[in-house]
């Protein structure tokens, strides 16, 4: 039974409660102690479903939608602040893991309690309305396109402009972004989302049998995909940017993680060793970094160690990047308990509210920087024109955010509105 | 129309004359950060060659942004302009820059024209400009870096110097199409094989974000350019004077 179909001023008993914890020591990590929420809480058992989750995924995810966001305006100063520019892995890895973490967490959830068929059934159209979301970025990516095409010239370019040549064959262009086949830049994260979410629901059934080997199968395409060079073809030519046999990786382990993974590992997160190898392996991806930007810095860089690390290959999710991203959870899980006060002050409540709605934000953050970096480029932008339209972004996505849960409350999706069926986008928020 | 033809067709001439007499020293919009242009990167076959008979010969092979249409286009594109700033600087030395332009070339298409071109040229030094066309065809990045290093070892083993020339910096369609995995490519080819990369991408960046150009502003009018190929010219030949060690050659053959 879910949560949030329960009737106002309904209490659930607590026996359920705790043989459900007992019985799926792999859900054990998502639920909140019940006397926790009842203390702090006087309708503790009528909270919403999203209570229970773990605050730290809607804050990292939600910070990882803003840097996203911030990483495709091209030269913006505020990129800086961002932490592809610190180590090998960037906000796409958080996005990816989180997301794997949260469709495990709500359809894993559903899958017990309803049967797979509903589960998938609530799987497939999460990945329909992706897909709507991803045509409708690439209208307004045309438009954007057709109007620098109408509008801007000049023979120094003469090449460059061949990239506006799809215009002319609307008819291939349209039907091959209709296929995923043909994505403008900085719109691959929605395909790969969709390909990840079709194929989600039978490894979702093996990781609630058999998570080991779950994880084993999806360790096995990865590495399958780098020695056969597996991966969709994408149009004009070449393939796809996020290779999903590569990348699903990262969204079953998130996904395993959530189903109980998380809580196999915490002996391991405990050990001082590991947060030693972590935090060394930290450093060692930021002082390589460094040397991407500080030219002169290249030649302490031993030769061995570039021919080995070179490149490290972002479509593939290169172990290197992958390895830095453990390396940052391992050391964030340690520093921000689930319990973290500070998960509930004001301050952080906006990076949270875009986290828990994360298909709606990261489509405007996709749009809110075409949009950026237009301004930008038709008002020949300074670094303070770049700052403020990174703010204002940062701002109309959490506005947005708001206004999502302000629409999802007055609908009847919230906490002290009537009862509707529940939908992935609140029973612990968006995937 | 027409009229408009005539008064450049006209002033075209006049235009390259006065470049010509004011090109002793660079425009001050040409200039390049320090760090830009450093480089471990010794041209030694070039500094031998100079060395030996004071000739240098440069073929540079590239695709559209290697050259330039409208009205004496070839003459104002940046190898042109490069063989008269080295002729200036290297007073007296025999210098001859060939260029090889094809639009809409990729990097593997480059690749299999090059020993007819090493043969015909018999350089000192490529200038190779690639990766702009890979990038707009969606090419590969692993394939791009196999032709690339295809391509660098022959020009290396045809006994040529290799500077590596990545793409313009394009405001405008930098949110189209993604250059950077493309220019990735380049710099770990180049540092690979020891060849000298010519970071346009950057340098023209530093252009714009000075003020230098506006390569935001959208004209039909060639003059702007013209002006960046000029400078890129400049910043090729300093490039190459540096890492050659030429101007210290000149002193001492000039004493």
């Amino acid at each position: 039974m879910n949560r949030s179909e329960q009737p106002q001023g309904w209490a659930p008993p607590s026996l359920p409660e705790r043989r459900f914890c007992r019985e799926n020591d792999a859900i054990v990590t998502i639920i909140v102690d019940k006397q926790m929420i009842s203390q702090s809480s006087p309708v503790g058992a009528l909270l919403p479903s999203s209570t229970e989750r773990d605050l730290r995924l809607d804050l990292f995810r939600g910070v990882a939608l803003w840097l996203i966001f911030l990483d495709h305006i091209p030269q913006n100063i505020v990129n800086w602040f961002t932490i592809r520019n610190y180590g090998f892995s960037d906000a796409t890895e958080i996005f990816i893991f989180i997301s794997g973490y949260t469709a495990a967490f709500v359809y894993g959830r559903a899958m017990r309690e309803r049967g797979i068929i509903i589960a998938s059934a609530r799987v497939l159209r999460r990945a329909w309305q992706i897909y709507v979301a991803h045509i409708f970025l690439f209208t307004i990516f045309m438009a954007e396109i057709a109007y620098v095409a109408a509008t801007f010239d000049n023979p120094l370019y003469a090449e460059e402009m061949n990239i506006l040549n799809f215009l002319k064959q609307p008819d291939v262009t349209i039907f091959q972004a209709l296929l995923l086949k043909f994505k403008p830049v900085n719109m691959d994260v929605l395909p790969l989302y969709i390909v990840l979410l079709l194929f989600f629901p039978p490894m979702l059934w093996l990781l609630l049998r058999q998570p080991a080997l779950a994880l084993a199968g999806s360790a096995l395409v990865y590495v399958l995909a780098w020695n056969f060079d597996w991966n969709l073809p994408a149009y004009p030519n070449g393939v796809w940017f996020f290779n999903p046999f590569a990348w699903q990786l990262l969204f079953v382990f998130g996904a395993w993680c959530a189903l109980g993974g998380a809580q196999r590992l915490s002996g391991l997160l405990r050990s001082r060793i590991v947060l030693g190898i972590a935090f060394a392996y930290l450093l060692f991806a930021f002082a390589i970094t460094l040397t991407w930007y500080v030219e002169p810095l290249a030649r302490f860089v031993p030769g061995w160690l570039s021919a080995w690390m070179y490149p490290i290959d972002k479509t593939n999710l290169d172990v290197l990047r992958f390895a830095h991203f453990l390396a940052l959870a391992a050391v964030t899980v340690r520093f921000v308990p689930r319990d973290w006060p500070a998960l509930r002050s004001p301050y952080l409540a906006p990076a949270i509210r875009c986290g828990q709605h994360s298909l709606e934000i990261f489509c405007l953050g996709v749009f809110l920087a075409f949009a950026g970096q237009f301004i930008i480029s038709e008002w020949s932008g300074g670094p303070l024109i770049q700052v403020i339209i990174s703010l204002i972004g940062i701002l109309i996505m959490i506005a947005t955010a708001y206004l999502i849960s302000w629409y999802k409350h007055m609908e009847g999706r919230g906490p002290t509105a009537r009862a509707k069926p529940p939908d992935a986008d609140f029973a612990g928020g968006d995937v | 129309m027409k009229l408009a033809a005539a008064i450049i067709a006209t002033l075209a001439p006049l235009a390259v004359c006065l470049a010509g007499v004011a090109a002793a020293a660079p425009p001050e919009q040409c200039e390049v950060p320090q760090s830009l242009l450093d480089t471990d990167v010794d041209l030694s076959r070039v500094l031998n060659a100079f060395k030996t008979n004071r000739r240098i010969a440069i073929t540079v092979i590239g695709s559209g942004s290697s050259g330039l249409n409208g009205p004496d286009g070839a003459h104002s594109a940046y190898p042109a302009r490069l063989e008269d700033v080295l002729k200036q600087q290297l007073a007296g030395a025999n210098v001859k820059v060939t260029a090889h332009v094809q639009s809409k070339e990729t990097t593997a298409a480059m690749v299999s024209g090059l020993d007819k071109i090493l043969a015909d040229d018999k350089p000192t030094l490529v200038i190779w400009q690639a990766g702009t066309v890979d990038a707009l065809d969606g090419v590969e990045p692993d394939d791009f870096r196999d032709s690339l290093n295809d391509g660098v070892e022959k020009i290396q083993a045809a006994g040529a110097d290799v500077i590596l020339m990545n793409m313009q910096y394009s405001p405008h369609t930098e949110s189209m199409f993604n250059i950077s995995a493309y220019a990735d490519v380049m710099r770990a080819i180049a540092e690979q094989h020891g060849a000298l990369l010519f970071d346009r991408l950057a340098i023209m960046r530093s252009w714009n974000d000075s003020g230098a150009f506006d390569l935001y502003a959208a004209t039909k009018k060639y003059d702007m350019a013209r002006k960046v190929h000029n400078c890129i010219g400049w910043a090729l030949a300093s490039q190459i004077i540096n890492s050659a060690r030429l101007d210290a050659t000149r002193v001492q053959t000039t004493q």
